[in-house]
């Protein structure tokens, strides 16, 4: 029952490399099949509906993809997102799941959005948006501290409880837009707008924001943390096995609590990169939801951080060409939801299914 | 059930076990059991936890299916695919916890499980269940909620429910562990009453009492393993205390031509050393689910292995960790060298080199998806010169795990592979290379050989023989007395969660470590 190759450890990895490169293959394999098997069955249904899904596809790729503006929008929607993904990469390997992403998105961005315009009148331009951006992120690690501590000291399951605080966030985020930091200076409820001027900068002559860059740093930043130092090690195993961390002499409960904090701290940062770079400010009951539309992504990227860049890229494409075609097309704006969770529940049955084979071949 | 005979005599097994084995990743749960289960006979299987008792009884009621060997039903081999094949096989099980639906009432949950479209027959079941429960003697309240009834009631609706599905063998899983001590007599006085009827009974227990009190057969099971049959010719024959002393002979007593029994080899511990490890009254509070220790105290001088033997789940757990720091105490020290460490945390005792080797090598010793190479650092994540300035350094790692894979002649593919794909063995090693690394002073062992192959077991063995040469201090825990009389020098007794005496390892050790064991006086 043992495995008996010799231990002559040295001589086997050398065949390994051809390993990895099948395995590479093989998930490449496993990732693209079901996503176009996902686009036939979404065709379908365009079709029940009486949309031509190639025209619908079309304007998709048109307009998230091929036109400059589109590509633009595009790539500038992404920085966001990267900062949330990065956060969600975090929380689940460590085995938490923080689900409230939503809630410490718009703390993140309402504080952004009220201190910006204040600091840049005080401070120099670039200090007053790292300042933002550092408030941003204090207040989304704060928000995430109620269901962290539940979690690290009560085993309070953290599904639940970021969830509910993800519905008090967007509450009270909008409270805050309407009572607090609304702008006197204009009839709709809205923080004050931060000047074009003193906003992020673009890239090069385009619309692009420079938030990109920074998302993408955070998202490399946490990939490299999490595989190659001793702390992403220790959150790696407190995700795959709790009781091996307790075992290992791991303070659990602090790993805990830094887990929420730096998850919830990139999803203030997320906020606060979209207003400080795009928006400019935060409108009542403006929710983009980012947060939950970001979790598919990680998912199918299986948490690595390089994956996740090019999921992340995928979702951008289609939910800014979505939106066009959507207008375009009649077809209803959330259809792009629909497309992603085709797409998931593809891969997942197409994972289960692969898995299934390996077992039977091993009998 | 009326066309089975229920005279002794021509009669013929119900179900049949022929060298059925049974492995799971890293242990062999069953190994080439045989078991004949016949009508109008109490089948009592007895054996600690961990002896395979729960694998058989899954075998048997269609969750798990054998490696090998062969199970027949009625003298033909039938494979039992589900738990729904069994019952129609008339193979019906209480599991040890209660699998009824609080929230519904008696009837409901003897009708559950009907053909999903049609109404339930309850004039049908209420008819059955008086003829069944007149003919036992018992009275079950059809209508009240199951959450009303005490576990005694709620075990008699089980077995009702066995019944009502017309089940000629039924198998009772630890169905006493939950009971009060009339309950378990009200238990025994039923399953008399049954097998009269012509059932079969499977009774599984830990509990001697109970074994030699209600059984007609006793199979004795160990480590995976049938160590020897009480037929019940032989079971008429003699008084309950020669029937508890031949079973204790069987669970732990030497076996004739054992390929483990190996010759201690007498070193000399020096008894004027200072104890490496003292531990004095600790004392730790008893949870929902785990016995707690009252007033611990032992010591451990250098070179000397000291073992703790018991019936498993009496506290070996909670001493192990409490004195790894991993379980709160609530009262007592444990110095090492001199220096108290009982408020330190885990990772500080183990710098202090105390070693702890669980016995949950995949639940806690391993994060079975990690590598070979990073579960032989588990314990010192952040350290130089595997980790540098909190950065992987994967050539330092690899060079020092394939150094341990060469000394502890670890078989695995590569340092890369998963260790939950390694064999239970070869996981083990991982383990020992760990614990036993540089630096170590006094190692705790729990269960070190449990559900490993002869030839590991041997291995494991010799590498803590060699440690405790070292001049070590270990501490073995182990409900294995063959092994513990083979290596300790002296050998404690844990009862409950309390050191009942401790002995030392000479001629008479076994016995009076029996005794202790089953709560006589040594």
């Amino acid at each position: 029952m043992s495995i008996d190759t010799a231990p002559a450890a040295t001589a086997l990895d050398a065949t390994s490399g051809a390993a990895t490169r099948r395995d590479i293959l093989h998930r490449l394999l496993m990732t693209i099949v079901p996503i176009l098997a996902a686009l036939v069955i979404a065709g379908c249904i365009l079709l029940a509906v009486g949309v031509d899904p190639l025209a619908y596809y079309g304007y998709v790729l048109e307009k998230g993809l091929f036109s400059p503006l589109g590509i633009q929008q595009t790539l500038t929607r992404m920085a966001p997102l990267l900062f949330l993904a990065a956060g969600l990469i975090v929380a689940f390997r460590a085995g938490m799941w923080n689900l409230g992403g939503d809630g410490q998105f718009l703390l993140g961005a309402v504080t952004a959005a009220a201190s910006a315009p204040a600091l840049v009148e005080i401070l120099p331009a670039w200090l007053a948006l790292f300042c933002s951006f550092l408030i941003a992120m204090l207040v989304a690690m704060i928000w995430s501290l109620v269901p962290a501590l539940l979690r690290a000291y009560q085993g309070v399951n953290e599904i639940i409880t970021t969830l509910m605080m993800t519905f008090l966030g967007t509450s009270l985020a909008n409270v805050l837009v309407k009572l607090v930091f609304r702008d006197p200076g204009t009839t709709v409820p809205q923080t004050r707008t931060l000047p074009v001027e003193d906003r992020l900068p673009r890239l090069f002559e385009t619309t692009i924001t420079s938030g990109l860059l920074l998302g993408l740093a955070a998202i490399i930043i946490v990939h490299l943390v999490m595989t190659r130092t001793a702390f992403g090690l220790k959150l790696r195993i407190v995700g795959a096995n709790p009781r091996a961390a307790v075992h290992a002499g791991l303070g659990v409960p602090g790993l805990t609590i830094a887990v929420f904090a730096i998850s919830a701290g990139l999803a203030g940062l997320a906020g606060a990169v979209d207003i400080i770079g795009v928006q400019g400010n935060v409108r009542a009951d403006w929710n983009p939801a980012y947060g939950l539309a970001v979790i598919p992504a990680v998912f199918l990227a299986r948490m690595n951080g390089f994956a996740a860049i090019g999921f992340v890229f995928l979702l951008s494409v289609l939910s800014i060409g979505g939106e066009s075609a959507a207008r375009r097309l009649g077809v209803p704006n959330h259809f792009t939801l629909v497309l992603v969770s085709i797409v998931l529940i593809v891969l997942a049955l197409a994972e289960y299914v692969d898995h299934r084979y390996h077992q039977s071949r091993k009998a | 059930m009326s066309s089975l005979s229920s005279s002794p005599v021509d009669i013929s097994d119900i179900v049949a076990l022929e060298g059925v084995t049974k492995r799971f990743p890293g242990i062999v749960a069953n190994d080439s059991i045989g078991l004949s289960i016949r009508p109008g006979e109490v089948h009592v299987l007895l054996g600690e936890n961990g002896a395979g008792k729960s694998t058989l009884i899954g075998m048997l009621s269609g969750l798990q299916q054998p490696d090998e060997g062969r199970i027949l039903v009625d003298g033909k081999p039938t494979p039992i695919t589900s738990p729904r094949h069994a019952l129609a096989l008339g193979i019906g099980t209480v599991f040890q916890h209660m699998m009824l639906v609080p929230t519904l009432t008696v009837a409901e949950n003897l009708l559950l499980g009907g053909p999903w479209w049609q109404r339930p027959r309850t004039e049908e079941l209420e008819a059955r269940v008086a003829e069944i429960t007149r003919s036992l003697g018992i009275t079950v309240k059809l209508h009240a909620r199951v959450s009303e009834l005490s576990l005694g009631e709620q075990q008699q609706v089980e077995i009702l429910r066995a019944m009502v599905r017309n089940s000629r063998l039924l198998i009772l899983d630890e169905s006493t562990s939950m009971l009060t001590p009339k309950g378990i007599d009200e238990l025994g006085a039923l399953m008399r009453r049954l097998v009269e009827q012509g059932l079969a009974i499977v009774f599984i227990t830990h509990k001697l009492r109970e074994a030699a009190a209600f059984g007609d057969r006793i199979s004795v099971l160990k480590l995976g393993r049938k160590v020897g049959e009480i037929p019940p010719e032989r079971f008429r024959a003699l008084g309950e205390q020669e029937i508890i002393s031949e079973i204790v002979e069987l669970m732990f007593g030497k076996q004739k031509d054992d390929p483990e029994a190996v010759e201690r080899s007498a070193h000399a511990v020096d008894a004027q050393a200072a104890p490496l490890l003292k531990v004095t009254d600790l004392t730790v509070a008893p949870t929902d689910n785990a016995p707690g220790l009252s007033s611990i105290s032992f010591d451990i001088r250098p070179g000397e292995i000291l073992g703790i033997a018991g019936i498993d789940g009496n506290g070996q757990k909670q001493l192990a960790e409490a004195l790894a720091g991993q379980r709160v105490a609530t009262g007592g020290s444990v110095r090492l060298e001199g220096a108290a460490i009982e408020t330190l945390s885990v990772g500080e005792r183990r710098q202090r080199g105390l070693r702890y080797l669980t016995d949950d090598r995949l639940g806690e010793g391993t994060v079975g998806t990690f590598p070979v190479s990073i579960n032989f650092f588990l314990k010192q994540v952040g350290a130089a010169p595997f980790w540098r300035g909190g950065v992987e350094q994967r050539a330092e790692i690899d060079k020092r795990a394939a150094e341990l894979v060469r000394e502890y002649d670890v078989r695995t593919p590569s340092l890369k592979t998963p260790v939950a794909r390694l064999s239970g063995g070869n996981i083990q090693k991982v383990l020992l290379a760990r614990e036993l690394a540089e630096g170590a002073k006094v190692v705790i062992f729990n269960k070190p050989t449990y559900g490993l192959d002869l030839a590991n077991t041997l291995a494991s063995r010799q590498r803590i023989r060699d440690t405790a040469a070292r001049g070590l201090a270990v501490l073995l825990i182990s409900t294995d007395l063959e092994e513990l009389l083979s290596m300790c020098d002296r050998i404690a007794v844990i009862a409950n969660g309390a050191l009942v005496g401790t002995v030392d390892n000479a001629d008479d050790a076994r016995t009076r470590v029996g005794r202790l064991m089953i709560g006589l006086a040594a």
